[in-house]
C-alpha cells in the first residue's frame, strides 16, 4: 500500500521533496510503512494478551502433559540413571556393563570380563539401593529377572574372582541369553520396546522383532476390538438419534423444549449414577430380567446375561453417548426450511426420494460433527466398560489404566495411550481428506 | 466490628498454627476397613498426642504414593499397602526406611522382632493386619452348603455364576489348590510352565460362568443380590456385611490366601516424625487387638492374640473369624511375594490375553 504514489491523498498529505527518494513518511517524520507495523503490532500485542490466559493454560494442561506421555512412552532411564528421590541427585548406574555392551557387537556370548562388569556394577547399586528399580525395568523385558537383580546386588561385595562363576552359583538364570539380551536393550534410555510391546510384539536373543508368545497376545486383539466396538456405538447412536433430532426439529417449539430436557437430563446425570442404573436394570437378577421371568416369558433358569459382558458396554456406552449425537443433528436440522422437501414433493418427488435427496445431504455436517464426537469419545472411555464390561467388553483404556494402576509399567502405558491418540489423529485427517473438516457443524 | 474482625483472625491463625504442627495424613483403602482405623488408630492417637489425623482413601494407595514421590509432591504420611508393593516401593527407593528397634515391645517384654509374625517387618514398612482371599456364598441361593475350594470350581453340583477378582494375584493359586494341588506346592508348580496351564485350564471349566469385581466392596454386593451364588473377597468384607448388616453369606476357609498390609512412610512425607510416632502407636499391642473388634482381620502381632475381644456389637466373638484361627488354617496359602513381585507382568499379561479371548 505504501508502495502506491498513485493514491492522491496519500501523496498529498507526505512530506514533498523527500518522499520521493525515501518513500512516504509520517507527518513527523517517520516512513509511513513503520508506522503502520508499529500501530499493528501494537494491536497484535494486545490481542495475544487477552488471548494469552488461554494460551498458558493449553500449554499447561494439554501440550505439556501429552508432550511428557510421548516422551515417557520412548524413554526409560530405569537402567541408566539413578535418581536420589531426596536429594534430586543423578548418579549414572551400570556404567562398566553399558561399557562392555558398546563394546561388544549384539550376540557376543557374555564372558568373564561381562560378568565382571555386572558384578562391579551391582556393588554400586547396592550402595545407591537401586537394585530394585534396575530389576523392575529389566523385568518388563523379561520375568522374573527382579529378584536375581535384588538378590545379585546383596552379594555383589562378596563376590569374587572369577565372577561367571560366582554369578552362576547365585543364580543359574544369569546365563540365560535372555536377560542378557534384555540388559542390552534397556543399556539405552532411549527404547522403542515400549511400542513394540503394545501391538504384541517383543526382540528375541538376536535382536530382531518377532511376535509374543501366542497365549499373551492381547494388546493388538483390543485395538480392533476398541475399533469395532467404537464404530458400531457411533452407528447405533445415530440409528437412534436422527429420528429423535428430527422430531425436535419439527415439533413446535413448546413441545420439543419439553422432549429437549429428557435428552438433557440424563446429559447432566453423573456418568456413574447413569451406568449403574444400567447394572441395576441389566444384570441377571436385575429389573429386566425380573419382568421377563415374571410375566412367563422366561423360565428362571434361562435368565439372559445381559450384563458384564459387550451387551453391557454396548448398551451403556450408546445410551451416554447419544446426547454428543442428537444435539449437533438438532442444530443442523432446525434451520433446515420445509418448503425445500415441499418443493420437491411439489415437483412429483416421492417422501422418500425427497429425504434422500434433499432432506439428508443437508444433515450431513450434523452428522459429521455428532459421529466424530461420539466416535472419539468411545475410542478413549474407560469407566463405563470397567464397571459393566466384565471379561469380553473391555477396551484398551481398560488395560491403559491397569498399567497405570496396578503394573505401575508408565512406559507400556503411555506407548499404548500413544497409539491410541495417533490412531484417532489419522482417522481425524482421513475424515478431513474424505468428508472435509471445514464441513462440521456443531451449531 | 474491628475487634471482632481482630479477634477472629487471631483465632484462626493460632488454629491454622496448631493444625500445622500436629498433623499426619493416612491414606487406606476405605469403606469398613478405613473406618476400623479409623476408631482404632486415628482417634486414640488424637487423643493421646493432639496430632490431628486426616484419613484419605484410594482403591490401591501404592499408586498414588509412587507418583506422588516421582513428581516430589507428597502430600500422604502414611500409606496402607499390599505387601508386595510394600517391597517393590521400598527396592524403588520410594520409601523410607522404619527403624523397626523402636517399636514398642510387647507388654509382657517380648521385643517387637519376635513379637510381630515372621514377614510382618520390612525395611520399610509395618504390618498392621493379616487378611485374607476366600471365597463366601450367599446361603439363600445354596441348598447344599459347599466347604471346599473344589466346590467354587464345581458348577455341575453347585450351579451358579462365580464371583473372581480381576486379577492374576490369588485367582491362579486358588485353582491349583482347587485342581489338588497341596497349598506347599503352589507357588514351585506356578514358577513352571505346566502349572501356569494347568490352572488357567482350571479356569477355563467355569470362566463362562465368572462375573469379575475389582473394588473390595463388590463381592458382598453381587452375593447379596443374587448376581453370583459364590465369590472370593476380602474375608473382613464379608464378615461386616454378614454380621454388621445382617446379609445371609458364610465364608469357607478352605484354600484361602493370606497376606499382609503395612504402613509406609512414603520418602518426603511433609510430617515424616507423627508419622513415625503414629506407626508406633498404631502397631503396638493394644492398638493392632483393638482394630480386630472393628473389622474381622486379624492383628501382625503375636501378643495381641489373646486380647482380642468381641465385635463392636457386644456379642460377636472375633476369635474364630479371623483368618489366623487356627481352624482356619487347615488348607491355607500364605501369599509368596516375592513370587508376585518377579512374576506380576508377565502373569497378569497372560491373564489379560486370556480374558479377552
Amino acid at each position: 500500500m505504501t508502495d502506491a504514489p498513485a493514491d492522491p491523498h496519500l501523496v498529498t498529505a507526505a512530506q514533498p521533496s523527500s518522499a520521493r527518494s525515501a518513500g512516504l513518511t509520517t507527518a513527523d517524520g517517520q516512513p509511513l510503512k513503520a508506522a503502520l507495523n508499529a500501530a499493528e503490532a501494537k494491536a497484535k500485542w494486545h490481542a495475544f494478551f487477552l488471548v494469552l490466559p488461554l494460551f498458558a493454560f493449553v500449554l499447561l494442561t494439554f501440550v505439556a502433559p501429552i508432550g511428557q506421555l510421548l516422551y515417557r512412552s520412548v524413554h526409560n532411564p530405569g537402567f541408566t540413571t539413578h535418581k536420589d528421590l531426596s536429594t534430586g541427585a543423578q548418579t549414572p548406574i551400570m556404567t562398566e556393563l553399558r561399557e562392555w555392551f558398546d563394546n561388544n557387537p549384539q550376540g557376543t556370548e557374555p564372558d568373564e570380563a561381562a560378568y565382571a562388569a555386572l558384578a562391579k556394577d551391582l556393588v554400586l547399586l547396592r550402595e545407591l539401593k537401586a537394585p530394585g528399580s534396575v530389576g523392575t525395568r529389566i523385568n518388563y523385558e523379561r520375568s522374573g529377572s527382579r529378584s536375581m537383580f535384588t538378590k545379585a546386588a546383596r552379594r555383589a561385595e562378596r563376590l569374587e574372582a572369577p565372577f561367571k562363576e560366582a554369578m552362576l552359583d547365585l543364580d543359574e538364570d544369569w546365563a540365560d541369553p535372555e536377560i542378557w539380551a534384555a540388559m542390552r536393550g534397556a543399556s539405552s534410555a532411549y527404547t522403542l520396546n515400549f511400542y513394540l510391546a503394545a501391538v504384541d510384539l517383543t526382540r528375541d536373543t538376536e535382536g530382531s522383532i518377532t511376535q509374543v508368545n501366542e497365549n499373551r497376545q492381547v494388546y493388538v486383539t483390543l485395538f480392533q476390538r476398541t475399533l469395532f466396538l467404537s464404530l458400531l456405538i457411533t452407528f447405533l447412536c445415530f440409528i437412534l438419534a436422527y429420528p429423535i433430532a428430527h422430531l425436535l426439529a419439527t415439533l413446535p417449539l413448546r413441545y420439543s423444549n419439553l422432549l429437549m430436557i429428557f435428552v438433557l437430563l440424563p446429559f447432566w446425570t453423573s456418568l456413574l449414577v447413569r451406568t449403574t442404573s444400567w447394572m441395576v436394570l441389566l444384570q441377571s437378577q436385575g429389573v429386566v430380567n425380573d419382568a421377563l421371568v415374571g410375566t412367563g416369558i422366561l423360565a428362571d433358569a434361562d435368565r439372559i446375561q445381559m450384563m458384564y459382558n459387550q451387551t453391557g458396554t454396548i448398551v451403556a456406552m450408546v445410551h451416554i453417548l447419544l446426547p454428543f449425537m442428537v444435539l449437533p443433528l438438532y442444530s443442523v436440522m432446525r434451520p433446515i426450511n420445509p418448503s425445500y422437501v415441499r418443493a420437491a414433493r411439489s415437483l412429483g418427488a416421492t417422501s422418500w426420494t425427497a429425504f434422500r435427496r434433499i432432506y439428508f445431504p443437508q444433515t450431513i455436517p450434523g452428522i459429521g460433527a455428532g459421529a466424530l464426537l461420539v466416535f472419539i469419545l468411545a475410542v478413549g472411555y474407560y469407566i463405563t466398560p470397567a464397571l459393566v464390561g466384565g471379561a469380553d467388553g473391555q477396551l484398551i483404556s481398560n488395560l491403559i489404566a491397569f498399567h497405570m494402576q496396578k503394573s505401575l509399567n508408565w512406559s507400556l502405558a503411555a506407548a499404548l495411550a500413544s497409539i491410541l491418540l495417533f490412531g484417532v489423529l489419522l482417522l481425524y485427517w482421513l475424515y478431513d481428506r474424505l468428508i472435509g473438516i471445514d464441513n462440521l457443524k456443531l451449531g | 466490628m474491628k475487634k471482632t474482625l481482630i479477634l477472629t483472625t487471631a483465632l484462626t491463625g493460632i488454629a491454622f498454627a496448631a493444625q500445622a504442627e500436629g498433623e499426619v495424613t493416612v491414606m487406606s483403602w476405605g469403606g469398613a476397613y478405613t473406618k476400623s482405623q479409623v476408631e482404632a488408630y486415628h482417634k486414640p492417637f488424637t487423643a493421646e498426642t493432639g496430632i490431628s489425623v486426616n484419613s484419605v482413601d484410594s482403591d490401591n494407595p501404592a499408586t498414588p504414593i509412587k507418583a506422588q514421590v516421582e513428581a516430589g509432591n507428597v502430600t500422604v504420611d502414611v500409606a496402607d499397602v499390599e505387601f508386595s508393593d510394600a517391597v517393590r516401593l521400598c527396592d524403588e527407593g520410594l520409601l523410607e526406611e522404619i527403624d523397626t528397634a523402636a517399636l514398642p515391645a510387647a507388654p509382657d517384654g517380648t521385643p517387637a522382632a519376635d513379637d510381630f509374625i515372621e514377614g510382618a517387618l520390612q525395611d520399610c514398612a509395618v504390618a498392621n493386619i493379616v487378611w485374607s482371599t476366600v471365597f463366601a456364598y450367599n446361603k439363600d441361593n445354596n441348598p447344599t452348603a459347599p466347604d471346599s475350594i473344589d466346590d467354587f470350581f464345581n458348577t455341575a453340583d453347585f450351579p451358579g455364576k462365580r464371583g473372581l477378582r480381576k486379577s492374576a494375584k490369588a485367582t491362579l493359586e486358588m485353582a491349583l489348590m482347587a485342581d489338588g494341588v497341596p497349598a506347599g506346592e503352589v507357588y514351585d508348580l506356578l514358577e513352571t510352565d505346566e502349572g501356569v496351564d494347568r490352572a488357567f485350564a482350571k479356569l477355563d471349566t467355569i470362566k463362562d460362568d465368572i462375573v469379575w469385581w475389582e473394588a473390595g466392596a463388590q463381592p458382598p454386593q453381587l452375593l447379596a443380590d443374587g448376581e453370583v451364588s459364590m465369590s472370593t473377597a476380602y474375608n473382613g468384607r464379608i464378615f461386616n456385611a454378614a454380621v454388621a448388616e445382617g446379609q445371609p453369606l458364610e465364608v469357607v476357609w478352605d484354600g484361602q490366601i493370606l497376606d499382609f498390609d503395612l504402613f509406609v512412610i512414603p520418602k518426603g512425607a511433609p510430617n515424616k516424625e507423627a508419622a513415625l510416632d503414629f506407626i508406633k502407636f498404631s502397631t503396638d499391642t493394644q492398638r493392632l487387638a483393638d482394630q480386630a473388634s472393628w473389622i474381622s482381620y486379624g492383628p501382625a502381632r503375636k501378643s495381641s492374640g489373646a486380647l482380642v475381644g468381641v465385635f463392636n456389637d457386644g456379642k460377636t466373638e472375633m476369635a474364630p473369624h479371623m483368618p489366623t484361627a487356627a481352624a482356619n488354617l487347615e488348607n491355607a496359602l500364605v501369599n509368596n511375594f516375592e513370587f508376585w513381585v518377579d512374576r506380576d507382568a508377565e502373569l497378569n499379561e497372560r491373564f489379560n490375553a486370556w480374558l479377552a479371548q
